[in-house]
């Protein structure tokens, strides 16, 4: 059905409220520019649905974050709503904006490889250093301190750095 | 679609998940080296998150209790793990070809799960293929690593893989409804999933210095609630928490 222009408005004004709802694990990037919500919608009862897929499946902030959209939505007064975790959209790295990029590189986190689907073995092991933005790098350990990092060393500014990984 | 029959296959999936997850975790704090600690802890935590997904789906398609009561709340006759994967970890040698035997087959089970007739599991299959593909690659590297080191790195790698193969080969055991998970296109028969895997892990064995048997036979039962005696022990322990206070929320 045609969605009337309040809830177009009321849809904008969801995604703005979002865009202040953070990862726990890296509280610099709003779950919107890491690309976890998938989609909100409004149904012709006003019941407010919001959609979000999980960067790694055994992600254990999806809870955390899943409390932080719903407490934005009852900021906006928002009382009928869902939210729910599915797959209908596949997380890969390739949906973290390029706002989101920047911010996780500030952060001292390396950023991820925009890849074709799939992350090749280059795009896993070639990495900018977050540091020094030198790309005379090596990958260390496919696995990180979490679930959605690898650790790699700088041979110019000498130093290990973490990266979110392609996936 | 056969329900029973897609039960009992993710049954199996998530159970040899949690279960293999378990295992994996044990290497937190003792790895043999830091990124080793890290990269076990973090594959376990994938593993039991691919559990927990699975076990979802089971209770939301399929009536079954919720994710906790199914993962730590049933008899040990009810698991569906492979042998493979709760046999006790001997040492870092058969973690390591346990690992790569597993990931293996897992990385194909659910490449191919991605066109199955179960939708939620086909989308659900696109994003736990993606992570494993990081498990097959820390697999690969430490095999063809220590395959091919020393002398001695070789020979503790050839024993445990020795011993691990006929187990692995009992990952394949087919189930009661192959035929009717064929028919409604949910899966293909776990002996074609075999073909493919020897297919797959045959040039990596060979590249690492390693051998495959040439007559090994699968040891199989886990597909049916017939377990070695080493699961009874991870249940009592996996479950220890949750049976000192039962119902609580936590």
């Amino acid at each position: 059905m045609d969605m009337n222009k309040e809830s177009i408005e009321k849809i904008k004004e969801i995604w703005q409220a979002l865009k202040g709802v953070e990862d726990p694990e890296i509280p610099v990037i709003s779950i919107v520019d890491l690309g976890i919500v998938t989609d909100v919608t409004i149904d012709e009862r006003g019941r407010v649905m919001v959609e979000m897929t999980p960067t790694f499946t055994g992600c254990p902030a999806i809870e955390v974050m899943k409390k932080g959209i719903e407490k934005k939505l009852l900021d906006l007064g928002v009382e009928d709503y869902r939210v729910e975790l599915n797959y209908k959209t596949t997380w890969t790295s390739n949906r973290i904006s390029e706002e989101g990029r920047d911010k996780l590189e500030k952060f001292g986190l390396g950023r991820p490889a925009s890849h074709e689907g799939e992350p090749g073995m280059d795009d896993i092991a070639n990495a900018r250093c977050p540091h020094c933005g030198s790309e005379n790098t090596t990958l260390k350990s496919v696995f990180g301190s979490t679930l959605c990092r690898s650790i790699h060393i700088c041979h110019d500014c000498r130093q290990s750095f973490e990266r979110f990984k392609p996936v | 679609m056969n329900k029973e029959a897609v039960k009992e296959l993710m049954l199996k999936m998530a159970d040899d998940a949690l279960i293999y997850g378990h295992r994996l975790s044990e290497w937190t704090g003792i790895g043999p080296i830091l990124e080793e600690d890290i990269a076990f802890s973090s594959i376990s935590q994938d593993k039991v998150g691919h559990a927990w997904q699975l076990y979802q789906l089971l209770e939301r398609d399929f009536g079954m209790p919720d994710p906790d009561r199914l993962g730590f709340e049933r008899k040990e006759s009810e698991y569906k793990c492979s042998q493979l994967n709760e046999l006790y970890t001997r040492n870092y040698a058969f973690a390591l070809l346990r690992h790569f035997f597993m990931d293996h087959a897992e990385f194909i089970r659910y490449s191919l799960l991605r066109a199955s007739s179960y939708e939620a599991l086909a989308q659900l299959a696109k994003k736990v293929r993606g992570e494993i593909k990081y498990h097959v690659l820390h697999a690969d590297t430490w095999v063809k690593k220590l395959g091919a080191a020393t002398e001695e790195s070789h020979s503790r790698m050839q024993a445990a893989l020795n011993e691990a193969f006929p187990y692995a080969l009992g990952l394949f055991e087919p189930g009661p409804f192959e035929q009717e998970l064929i028919d409604s296109g949910v899966f293909i028969a776990e002996e074609e999933l075999q073909a493919e895997w020897l297919d797959e892990i045959r040039p990596i064995i060979e590249e690492s210095g390693l051998q495959l048997p040439s007559n090994a036979e699968a040891i199989t039962g886990g597909r049916s609630g017939n377990h070695s005696n080493d699961l009874a022990a991870l249940l009592e322990e996996m479950s220890e928490v949750i049976r000192s206070d039962p119902g609580t929320s936590w």
